[in-house]
């Protein structure tokens, strides 16, 4: 077969033809892929769940209570808290907060129980540098070097022991740790605001990263319009 | 040239990290561990192998003044499937390349290959170029990552070597990329020259 003239019919035609037939396909794909890709988001959600709080018989899922932020005039999703319940007493819940880590958003779910204690932790997604910052996916757990799990945000927010703190940063990583403990802080106050009133809850200022944060900067509780 | 031939010259004589030089983004910004090396070659494998076949099929229907955009649209039509492929059955390779893998339609591999193999050739030829370039690309990204991964922390496939303690962080860190890479290189070049 001979090649198509460039003419700009032929042009126009192929083009378009193109196209046509990649949003068709991508479109069926996308129709077929829904179901498994809500699957799996939704048991990566539920392991990291059964992992970070004590042992729950609710669907944490089904009663999670999400506070919206405000920031330039548009609503987005601040803090997911889930609520975990055994025999129908609260026996903590589980929030998910963000931070704006070294590389970009920090996303951790942290556990607490009933007394606001930190049970566990899991680092949901990150862009921190691998071998670096990446560590503190393990770096905070129980007897390891930055172990926070015991601790509570409520009595003195948690920060690094270079800004005077009870936490030891991961290894040359100190603005992934700040982070990190900011994460861990402001999900204290999502979860304290969220089980006193409906409508109150804590907004993380992002820190500018390479500066240490000083005090009020760290968690700064707003009203939040829901 | 027998299609067997064009697979070895992707893989040796024109491997595209270490002959062609091109894909170097990808090249230098995934390979910080053998693992994720290897995951980003295999995903571009897959792509070059599927828009090579395609547009080799396609190449008569396809004049020559706008060759280039329906190009790229059937390239990234194939990233996309595959980025939702992934996302649904390997969501924990997902979640370590789901960066890179968009990066795949300006790959200058995906499209240097589509311009300069599949416009001319058959669609079979096509395809064992796609397999060759590709395995070419994750040999390429696998040895660097491989190496980058020993002298930053010890570890080769997450298996410990050397203590961590022993490693150079450096090398796990971009600037690390280029010195592991420009030393390969070099020794590639070396051992061709005493050939």
């Amino acid at each position: 077969m001979k090649k198509l003239e460039s003419s700009l019919k032929n042009m126009l035609l192929v083009l378009t033809g193109v196209t046509v037939a990649s949003v068709a396909l991508l479109a069926y794909v996308n129709e077929l892929t829904k179901g498994p890709i809500a699957d799996a988001n939704a048991k990566t959600l539920n392991e990291a769940l059964k992992q970070v709080l004590p042992a729950f018989d609710n669907n944490p899922v089904a009663e999670a209570d999400t506070v919206f932020g405000e920031k330039d005039g548009k609503k987005f999703v601040d803090f997911i808290i889930y609520p975990a319940k055994k025999g129908n007493e609260g026996i903590g819940a589980a929030v998910e907060a963000k931070s704006l880590g070294f590389g970009g958003e920090l996303k951790v779910l942290v556990g607490f129980d009933s007394e606001g204690k930190i049970f566990n932790y899991s680092l949901l997604s990150h862009v921190e540098t691998p071998g670096l910052g990446s560590k503190a996916a393990d770096w905070f757990k129980k007897d390891q070097k930055g172990d926070i799990v015991g601790m509570n945000p409520g009595e003195k927010p948690l920060t690094v022991s270079k800004d005077g703190g009870q936490v030891d940063a991961i290894t040359a990583s100190t603005i992934t740790s700040r982070a990190f403990l900011n994460a861990v802080n402001a999900a204290y106050q999502a979860y304290k605001g969220g089980d006193t009133q409906g409508n109150t809850g804590a907004s993380q200022k992002y820190n500018e990263v390479n500066c240490p944060p000083d005090d009020e900067a760290i968690v700064d509780t707003v009203i939040i319009n829901n | 040239m027998n299609n067997f031939k064009v697979m070895m010259n992707g893989i040796i004589k024109e491997n595209p990290t270490f002959v062609l030089l091109l894909g170097m983004c990808p090249t230098l910004g995934t390979t910080s561990s053998a693992i994720n090396g290897m995951g980003m070659g295999l995903a571009t494998m897959f792509v070059l192998i599927c828009s090579n076949v395609v547009i080799s099929l396609i190449k008569n229907l396809i004049p020559d003044m706008v060759r280039i955009p329906s190009f790229i649209v059937v390239i990234a039509s194939f990233v996309t499937l595959l980025q939702m492929v992934m996302q649904a059955y390997v969501p924990g390779l997902y979640a370590t390349l789901g960066l890179f893998i968009p990066l795949i339609v300006v790959n200058c591999i995906v499209l240097g290959r589509a311009e300069a193999f599949a416009a001319k050739n058959n669609a079979v030829a096509s395809m064992f170029d796609g397999l060759g370039m590709g395995l070419g690309f994750t040999l390429g990204l696998t040895l660097l990552g491989a190496i980058r991964e020993f002298l930053g922390t010890g570890k080769i496939f997450d298996l410990t070597i050397l203590p961590e303690e022993y490693g150079m962080l450096v090398f796990v860190l971009a600037p690390g990329a280029f010195i592991a890479l420009g030393y390969l290189i070099a020794l590639i070049n070396s051992f061709k020259k005493a050939e």
